[in-house]
């Protein structure tokens, strides 16, 4: 049984009595789960608890009896659906473990159910890990009497890039387009047809207008059975007996190659089924009916390991089960977990894990040969022994900086805390590989650093109301967005986001807009409609990625959260945010929020770490150690996952990689920074190491290490690397460093103080806002195509009258350029309800790499055209 | 249109009473009728009282279930100001079953009088019609008796000067047998896909767009006006005492004179074909079904069961929409039910698995029988299909296609056997048609 959190309120329990076995159950139990609460398993296939019953595939039958008004117990004539009844005072329910009638029922519907069902169980997908065939096995019969004709269809349709539907294993439970619509949101599948013909489809694209567009299956290797264009779009003719026609359903898209509209909510999405959660279709199929294009054919469930783990992408923290084979990782499911993710994840968090398994993976130590200045593979020892005498002859000549990056574990984050303190003696660390504020740094110094678990999923879905404040919630934290949902359609909540248009996840949140132009976030949550949105006691706010780019922000959060008594939570974009700021990967906060600037913190880390003393002044924060190595005042850079590209100015920190004299590198794979590194150690990605991260909610994440693997954490390396450098760290194991830390505990002490707001330049003509799509073109999505299909189209996007005042007539389409002195960038353009003299753009989506070519962020004045040869009719 | 009556002493005509008249359906002709002073009288009385006399009348469901109308009408929740609503379901499709649809078209003010007092009785401003969408006939007379009404100032604001405003909407829908299922189409005429819905909440909870939602029969609401006319008594009166009042009979198949026979519930089949002038000349009854396709077979021996709701149950089926298809001897019972199976899997909407893919079973086997194949086991899988079916699927529609495969099995298990023994359908099909005998 699936249950978000125990719940805290007596409830009023019902006792029944199922089985000769009497239980009592709070009120409003479905008979099939009091059963299991008896452990009495009734086959099931339409039931899920985490969606609405449906009672359609009427497997789950069993006798029941009630009291009547005068309390004498009379069976009901029929079965029952036990997964839509509910259980009630005296009840007695006889399952198929008591009951002929309750056993001839089930195995009446298994019989039926496999009448139509291909059986092709050998070639299956799902064959070994099918509840089909499991409960076949155990409720149904050993042979079947139908010897008529089965009905086939073509085989498969594709959904989207990514997942396919072979019709004929399909067993119609529902339980796909069910999720679509309730827990998604995007209901891009439905029932068509009736009856036997009756199946799931697509909407055609003729039909709603859609910019049809898919890139053809790309084959990985010519061993693997992989589906070609035709084998997706045809098939074996129809069983002529049916005369069915299924043109409508069989993809056709090549036919239907229609032009983009105006409309911004229907061309942003670009094909049918474009969901970020469609993977959990697949998930919860209950048959092979629904694959995903990534693992059709290449693995059978009994030849794979499983192992627990945590999704590396955003700060959700999902709990996955990574199922992996013969060293490689086949598939990584949702795992169950009712405190975060519940059972579901984003299709992000599912497939795009080939990133790390690329030809540019790192696998030997390289350095930089003094006379070819080409990187060459050394051994371990030597590459240590390099790196450790650059960086003290750095350390000595001016400093090292170091960039640690927004994606490590709580362990390898602490390591480089404590490396830059013990071993460079500085305190300039800063894991904020993107656009960032000082206003910012005291934020999470005041208010997050050490403060532990804070609002969580289980509050944020109590919460009557919830503001977004720079957040989009279903592109940057996909599990927040689906509790969100979850929530709004169950218990009414309020959702109010402060952006500058309503994104298509603000709308299936039936969330209202403070429309605000980028920069101006501090002003809109000081707006009586903001302090109106979390009035409610339990309101909590939510503060996104784009705060930190807009002045006075986390200030005007602050005071509103103390006006109103809401909950703040601070939600970074990728998974090892939180836990940086816990292990004082910041120039200005020691590890569980001691503030550098106290002496007594210091003294207390300082002992702990036994060590003289700590750095006394705050270090550089990313920007100043980027402009510090490029005017030549910081000689060493220690750099782990940053792509220079993510930063606010990605040219002056390739100039910074350059001048500086010495550059460490550790990375996963060959990247911008190792190529300019004159030392790169490997290091591992998260299915070659066990770890910790520290999610949103300030909830630790543990992962065991799921692959076998020579690869070392970047603790493990920055252990060795401290050692070498005559230093010891004492970090060696997997999990030293989260110990050290949680040993340490939190900060007691004076909090930094309260954020001031920086200075901003001040608002021109045309300001940019951008934000990153779930998926765009992120290092970590690389090597999945079927993933990059379902992306969404970039777009760039202006409100109606700045549309006009470019010459745009109305209903015309076009593309539009947007320049700053950096560069430009030319995308289609959507017309779309925004406040005017704002342009939005996608920050790193395909044709529209923001920070690389513009170096600009949310606020920054943009120059803006019209693409003269886009110009076209509507 | 109707039969005129041989016997007016068991016939009662009172909706099809003027159907002989020239433009029947017109408001004109409806009220040079009397049509009309029932809604005066109605709007006269308080809501609570229409009911209580319509749940006196005993007054039961004519759709075929035969629940008590009234008592279905004091389901519905205490107002509390928001929309509530009358659905009239006129979705007839089921194979025999052809009263509403004649109703409609001959006078259909009888079905808007009657909606617009049961709107005053359940304190309902709206009113849908739900027709079958293939009647377009029907549709079109509909529509302009809803007009006529509207002009006349029955419909609309203020109805007839007593601060009531009552209006009626007529859907067509688009072909689907399912949508006849009460809560199937309340989907479908919000314009979901029509399959039927989880119940509870039930539709006088939650109906239509979720409020509270009386859903009637055409029949019934039909029958309104004429109870509020003449009183509770006279319309206890006729029938039995648990299956009051009259109803329409509608005889089809090998009887001289098909059509519609308005009479009192209770009589029986025998009077009924002595009214239709006997069967086909030189045939004899061989099977017959009391209301409908769903409902199971009656033979020879049923010809003197009442036909109420009583006395059908007794006899092993039920009273149905007494659609009343009479079979004589030349008719192969294996060919009309494989007939029916096909309907019922076509019109299967998919939802459960024991209909979807039982009545996809049953067509073939029940297929492969009436060609001669198969062996005698296959009967005893049929019947055990059935069971499997019969009360494990999600709405009746599965019970119902089960009804004339287990009947007709019960009573001609031989007939069923010859086909096997013969290799083949011993009848000859053409010999049961109106044009039997015109090459001979």
């Amino acid at each position: 049984m699936t249950v978000t959190e125990p719940s805290k309120t007596p409830v009023d329990l019902v006792t029944l009595t199922i089985d000769g076995i009497e239980v009592s159950v709070p009120k409003g139990t479905l008979l099939i789960r009091a059963a299991e609460e008896l452990g009495i398993a009734i086959p099931r296939f339409c039931d899920h608890p985490l969606l609405a019953p449906a009672g359609a595939c009427r497997q789950c039958l069993v006798e029941v009896a009630m009291p009547d008004r005068e309390g004498n117990v009379r069976p009901m004539p029929k079965p029952q659906a036990s997964c839509t009844m509910t259980a009630s005072p005296g009840m007695v329910v006889k399952t198929q473990l008591t009951s002929p009638v309750s056993e001839k029922a089930q195995r009446g519907v298994m019989e039926l159910l496999l009448i139509n069902h291909p059986l092709d169980c050998p070639v299956c997908d799902k064959g070994g890990e099918c509840p089909l065939q499991n409960q076949a096995m155990a409720n149904g019969q050993g042979s079947s009497r139908f010897t008529e004709v089965k009905r086939t269809f073509p085989k498969p349709i594709r959904i989207s890039t990514q997942v396919l539907l072979d019709r004929e294993r399909c067993i119609l439970c529902q339980r796909c387009t069910r999720f679509s619509k309730e827990i998604a949101g995007d209901p891009f599948i439905d029932l068509q047809m009736r009856g036997a013909k009756q199946q799931i489809g697509t909407f055609s694209p003729g039909v709603l207008n859609f910019h049809v567009d898919l890139p053809d299956p790309v084959v990985r290797t010519s061993e693997e059975l992989e589906p070609t264009p035709q084998s997706l779009q045809q098939g074996s003719s129809e069983d002529e007996s049916r005369g069915a026609s299924h043109e409508h359903a069989t993809g056709t898209y090549a036919a239907d190659n229609l032009t983009t509209t105006g409309q911004a909510l229907l061309d942003e999405s670009g094909q049918p089924f474009a969901s970020y959660f469609s993977g959990n279709t697949i998930q919860i199929c209950p048959v092979g009916a629904l694959t995903g294009a990534a693992y059709r054919f290449r693995a059978r469930p009994f030849d794979l390991v499983s192992t627990k783990g945590v999704c590396e992408h955003c700060s959700s923290g999902c709990a996955l089960r990574v199922d992996h084979r013969r060293g490689k990782v086949t598939r990584r499911l949702a795992a169950d977990d009712p405190a975060v993710n519940e059972e579901w994840n984003c299709d992000k968090g599912r497939w795009a894990f080939n990133w790390a398994t690329g030809a540019d993976r790192l696998t030997h130590p390289l350095v930089r040969d003094p006379e070819t200045g080409e990187l060459e593979p050394v051994s371990w020892p030597y590459a240590l022994q390099v790196a450790a005498a650059g960086l003290l002859k750095a350390r000595d000549a001016g400093g090292v900086g170091v960039l640690p990056g927004g994606r490590l574990t709580v362990e390898d984050a602490y390591a480089y805390a404590k490396f830059a303190r013990v071993v460079l003696r500085t305190n300039d660390i800063d894991f904020r590989a993107r656009a960032h504020s000082a206003e910012e740094e005291a934020f999470l110094g005041h208010a997050v650093a050490g403060t532990g678990l804070g609002v969580t999923f289980a509050e944020l879905e109590a919460a009557p109301a919830v503001l977004l404040a720079g957040l989009e919630a279903e592109e940057e934290a996909a599990s927040i967005f689906l509790r969100l949902r979850k929530s709004v359609l169950n218990k009414g909540k309020k959702v109010t986001s402060i952006a500058p248009w309503a994104s298509r996840g603000l709308i299936k949140l039936s969330g209202t807009l403070i429309q605000t132009v980028p920069g101006q976030e501090a002003a809109a949550l000081g707006t009586p409609e903001a302090a109106a949105a979390v009035s409610t006691p339990g309101s909590v706010i939510l503060l996104g990625p784009r705060l930190t780019e807009s002045s006075g922000a986390y200030q005007a959060a602050l005071a509103l959260a103390a006006a109103t008594g809401a909950k703040l939570a601070w939600v970074p974009r990728r998974a090892g945010e939180r836990g940086a700021v816990e292990a004082g990967a910041l120039p200005s906060l020691l590890p569980g929020g001691r503030p550098v600037s106290d002496a007594a913190a210091r003294v207390d880390i300082a002992a702990a770490w036994d060590v003289d003393s700590l750095p006394a002044q705050p270090g550089r924060d990313t920007a100043r150690i980027i402009d510090d190595a490029s005017a030549g005042l910081l000689p060493g850079l220690l750099v782990g996952g940053v792509d220079p590209d993510d930063l606010p100015d990605p040219a002056a920190a390739r100039a910074a990689l350059e001048t500086a004299s010495f550059v460490v590198s550790l990375e996963v794979r060959a990247s911008t920074v190792s190529a300019y590194a004159d030392v790169v150690l490997p290091v591992a990605p998260p299915a070659e190491k066990g770890g910790t991260f520290l999610n949103w909610e300030g909830r630790w994440r543990e992962f065991p290490q799921a692959l076998t693997s020579e690869a070392l954490s970047d603790g493990e390396v920055l252990d060795s690397l401290a050692s070498e450098a005559g230093e010891g760290l004492g970090l060696r194991g997997e999990k030293a460093g989260s110990a050290e830390l949680a040993q340490l505990g939190r900060w007691e002490g004076a909090r930094t103080e309260r954020p001031e707001a920086h200075t901003l330049a001040p608002a021109s003509a045309t300001v940019l806002s951008t934000w990153s799509m779930l998926l765009d073109k992120g290092r970590l999505q690389d090597g999945e195509p079927y993933l990059a299909g379902t992306a969404h189209r970039a777009v760039a996007r202006v409100s109606p009258a700045t549309a006009t005042g470019l010459g745009l007539a109305a209903g015309v389409t076009g593309s539009v350029t947007v320049s700053n002195d950096r560069g430009e960038i030319t995308l289609p353009l959507a017309i779309t309800p925004m406040p005017d003299g704002v342009v939005w753009l996608p920050s790193n989506s395909p044709g529209s790499p923001v920070r690389a070519r513009l170096a600009a962020g949310n606020g920054d004045p943009v120059v803006l055209r019209l693409a003269g040869d886009a110009l076209m009719g509507a | 249109m109707a039969e005129e009556a041989r016997q007016p002493v068991t016939l009662t005509p009172v909706l099809s009473k003027h159907w002989n008249q020239d433009q029947s359906w017109t408001l004109d002709s409806y009220e040079r009728n009397g049509g009309y002073q029932a809604l005066r009288k109605a709007l006269a009385m308080e809501p609570e009282d229409v009911v209580s006399q319509v749940k006196d009348s005993g007054l039961r469901g004519r759709g075929g279930a035969g629940f008590p109308t009234g008592l279905k009408w004091s389901f519905l929740p205490k107002p509390d100001g928001n929309p509530r609503y009358l659905v009239i379901n006129a979705d007839e499709s089921e194979p025999g079953t052809c009263k509403d649809i004649p109703l409609m078209m001959a006078t259909p003010q009888y079905l808007i009088e009657g909606a617009i007092i049961t709107c005053h009785a359940i304190r309902a401003e709206r009113a849908f019609i739900y027709l079958r969408g293939e009647v377009a006939h029907v549709y079109r007379r509909l529509l302009s008796a809803v007009e006529e009404a509207r002009a006349a100032g029955y419909l609309g604001e203020n109805v007839l000067g007593s601060g009531k405003n009552i209006d009626i909407v007529v859907h067509a829908g688009a072909g689907a047998y399912i949508c006849g299922e009460e809560t199937a189409l309340l989907d479908s005429l919000e314009g979901r896909r029509g399959q039927p819905r989880l119940k509870p909440p039930f539709p006088a909870v939650a109906g239509l767009y979720a409020r509270p939602t009386v859903v009637n029969n055409v029949e019934s609401i039909a029958s309104v006006p004429c109870i509020i006319e003449n009183g509770s008594a006279w319309f206890s009166g006729m029938g039995t005492a648990k299956s009051a009042g009259f109803g329409f009979f509608s005889l089809s198949g090998h009887v001289q004179r098909p059509g519609q026979y308005e009479a009192p519930l209770g009589i029986t089949l025998r009077e009924l074909i002595e009214m239709a002038g006997g069967m086909r000349e030189g045939h004899e009854l061989k099977f017959w079904t009391p209301g409908g396709s769903s409902t199971p077979m009656f033979t020879a021996e049923h010809l003197d069961t009442p036909l109420d709701f009583e006395s059908t149950g007794a006899a092993g089926s039920m009273l149905g929409t007494r659609a009343l298809q009479i079979f004589d001897e030349t008719v192969c019972v294996v060919r009309a039910v494989l007939r029916w199976t096909e309907f019922y899997a076509h019109e299967s909407c998919g939802k459960c698995t024991p209909c979807r893919e039982g009545t996809y079973w049953l067509v073939q086997v029940l297929r492969q029988l009436e060609n001669g194949q198969g062996v005698p086991e296959d009967l005893e899988r049929l019947l055990d299909i059935c069971d499997n079916i019969l009360g494990r699927s999600f709405c009746a529609l599965g019970d119902g296609a089960t009804s004339p495969i287990s009947s007709s099995i019960k009573y001609f298990r031989d007939e069923y056997l010859l086909h096997l023994s013969e290799g083949r359908c011993p009848f000859d099909p053409v010999k049961s048609t109106l044009f039997a005998g015109v090459n001979a």
